[in-house]
């Protein structure tokens, strides 16, 4: 397989000015990641600042009512409030030995920027992120975080003044400013190595839960595996270790958007083609004449038009089903998930958590785990508006 | 030899650097950018870059991004472009280029694509989120058809990897003046020289400067280390100010 290439998927389709840095954090993966000293380090970290291993919670009430057995592996319990710290620190840590000084991120829901400048104030580092305009004020608390851990916040006016324009605008300050900045990409996205590295950090999710369903079902695997996708990291962090089980069936849930015909969405495996976008080669939702077209969930994490490449393959060889949950009725896993279980999800995560109250009747009897990947006080603001 | 070469060296043995204006199709409207065009190939430009819209133009700056998607909302498409310029095949002295990103290149369908660009007499493509590593598959689709692929590199480009560039360019190494966007800028890196020097040394093409270029004085330092200037941001913003390229073109001549 071609270098950076998952199957057909994949690549470097970035301009020339940024392949020097990635080159170097390639050559960093290479040699710095595997370091007795990287990894020492990482392990501790994630240990002490994040709490891992995270939790592994079966949720009884919620199973009795839907006739399965619903797990929940619980990111959300992390510090920051998600999956993104295992990322953010992993990148951090190793951006800092490599020598930069500044962390610039990319935000959608804000729980990367979170995750990002809680890497960076633990590590001695500037942050600097990128967040479109409507997410900024779609989420303030997570704003009011970063703000208070010290990082530069830029609203990104352009396009949709969404995950894609902050995307595209960090890209654009990285060009300009990459001798001492690392480009701490938040998903499991982008031109490689970032797919690999991202993956790298978050295959810790499905190798922690893994041993722990087992742990507590006396050695069996679970029947179905259920991440949300946008980027697509937590999934590829959940999915990872359960890849080579045959028995296990693996769902990534996409968002719909309000699920209206000829709505916009956020499924570009389920509703996409095949296209280049943020240096990767990948499903896209785009016009037939190859413009990228707006993307909507009412879940700002999934709210981007593009899809980690290593999902788009996973679809082409017919390991992983992807499916879709719309707006509606992951607000209704989210309220079902907090009444019922006294945990609030993150609306990202309730898709998956929507997956299982929507397919309830082909998965009575069978166990369920779902990566539960942040927690949604972020998101009380958006269900104040809705609800 | 392709005509952007041919072009470029016949300015540079007049004693003058070759001129490479850069505009997106369908600015500032569908019926003035032909005009346009017009005007800066009397005007005595070498190569004609026009820039194909996308919606998500990360190499690019403020001035080309928002007037690259007004065109896109004028519904300027490759169609458009292609339709154009065969309808004026032959008509410009100056050789054409093409400027975008792969997407909307690869929805196309690459070999109509190469073959579109053939009948329009387009001489040069720039795909900007391309480095040599995914190169491939769009050279051995566009040279066939007379269709050079042109190189950008920059500060930051290693010695080796311009070697790699060099090996199987034609037409003119693009030369990225600046780590950043597309963009008008009042003074340029100090380093530029060292780094065009080493260029000097790898192409055997001309060389072309391009970003931040704003006016001719610009470049006296650096004569003999390049062939040509390449300017899209300068020209962009003087027409929306309601001036004419010819007139933009004065003091480069």
């Amino acid at each position: 397989m071609k270098k950076g290439y998952f199957g057909d998927f994949g690549g470097q389709f970035i301009p020339e000015l940024l392949m020097p840095p990635l080159l170097e954090l390639e050559e960093a993966m290479k040699t710095i990641l595997p370091s007795e000293e990287f990894q020492t380090r990482f392990t501790q970290m994630l240990k002490e600042n994040v709490g891992r291993p995270s939790t592994l919670t079966y949720c009884p009430r919620i199973s009795e009512q839907l006739g399965l057995d619903l797990w929940l592996k619980r990111e959300d319990l992390n510090h920051s409030g998600a999956h993104k710290i295992n990322n953010t620190l992993g990148q951090g840590l190793l951006a800092k030995m490599m020598g930069k000084e500044v962390l610039l991120a990319e935000t959608g829901a804000g729980m990367h920027g979170v995750a990002t400048t809680v890497a960076a104030a633990m590590l001695g580092m500037k942050a600097v992120i990128y967040m479109g305009a409507t997410d900024v004020v779609r989420q303030a608390p997570n704003v009011n975080r970063m703000r208070l851990m010290g990082a530069e916040i830029i609203a990104v006016e352009s396009g949709t003044k969404t995950l894609k324009d902050a995307i595209n605008e960090a890209l654009r300050r990285w060009l300009a400013d990459q001798e001492n900045t690392h480009y701490c990409f938040g998903t499991a996205a982008g031109p490689y190595p970032f797919p690999d590295l991202v993956r790298e950090f978050q295959q810790i999710i499905s190798k922690e839960a893994r041993q722990q369903f087992m742990d507590r079902n006396d050695g069996k695997l679970p029947d179905t595996v259920v991440a949300c996708v946008g980027g697509g990291s937590n999934a590829i962090g959940m999915f990872h270790h359960f890849v080579p089980d045959e028995s296990v069936k693996i769902v990534g849930v996409e968002a719909a958007g309000t699920g209206e015909p000829g709505c916009d969405d956020s499924a570009p495996l389920d509703h996409g083609s095949d296209g280049v976008l943020h240096g990767m080669k990948t499903k896209l939702l785009q016009t037939e004449e190859g413009q990228i077209l707006p993307s909507h969930s009412v879940a700002p994490g999934l709210d981007y038009p593009g899809v980690g490449p290593e999902h788009a393959h996973l679809q082409a060889i017919g390991r992983v089903d992807y499916t879709t949950i719309n707006d509606a009725q992951a607000i209704n896993a989210f309220k079902m998930l907090s009444q019922q279980e006294g945990i609030i999800p993150a609306l990202e995560s309730s898709h998956a958590v929507a997956y299982a109250i929507e397919h309830k009747e082909e998965l009575q009897g069978k166990s369920v785990l779902v990566c539960l990947s942040g927690r949604g006080d972020k998101d009380l603001g958006i269900l104040d508006e809705i609800l | 030899m392709n005509p952007m070469q041919t072009k470029i060296e016949e300015a540079n043995k007049q004693g003058k650097a070759g001129l490479i204006p850069f505009l997106p199709a369908g600015f500032p409207t569908r019926d003035q950018f032909w005009k346009e065009l017009e005007q800066l190939d009397a005007a005595g430009a070498s190569v004609i870059e026009i820039g194909m819209p996308f919606s998500d133009p990360v190499a690019d700056g403020p001035v080309v991004e928002k007037a690259s998607l007004k065109c896109l909302d004028d519904g300027i498409n490759l169609q458009w472009i292609f339709d154009g310029l065969k309808e004026r095949k032959g008509q410009f002295n100056a050789a054409i280029l093409l400027m975008g990103y792969l997407n909307p290149v690869y929805q196309y369908g690459l070999d109509e694509f190469a073959a579109d660009c053939e009948a329009a007499g387009v001489s040069g493509l720039i795909i900007a989120d391309m480095p040599i590593e995914e190169a491939g598959f769009v050279k051995e689709a566009i040279e066939p058809h007379g269709v050079a692929l042109v190189p950008l590199v920059g500060l930051n480009t290693p010695k080796e990897r311009m070697k790699l560039y060099a090996e199987n360019a034609s037409g003119f190494c693009y030369f990225v003046s600046v780590l950043g966007t597309t963009g008008q800028r009042e003074s340029l890196p100090t380093r530029i020289k060292a780094k065009l020097t080493e260029a000097k040394e790898v192409f055997d093409i001309p060389i072309a400067l391009g970003f931040g270029i704003k006016h001719p004085d610009q470049l006296t330092e650096f004569d003999g280390l390049l062939d040509a200037a390449v300017f899209g941001s300068a020209l962009i913003t003087h027409i929306e100010d309601g001036k004419s390229s010819a007139e933009f073109m004065e003091p480069w001549k």
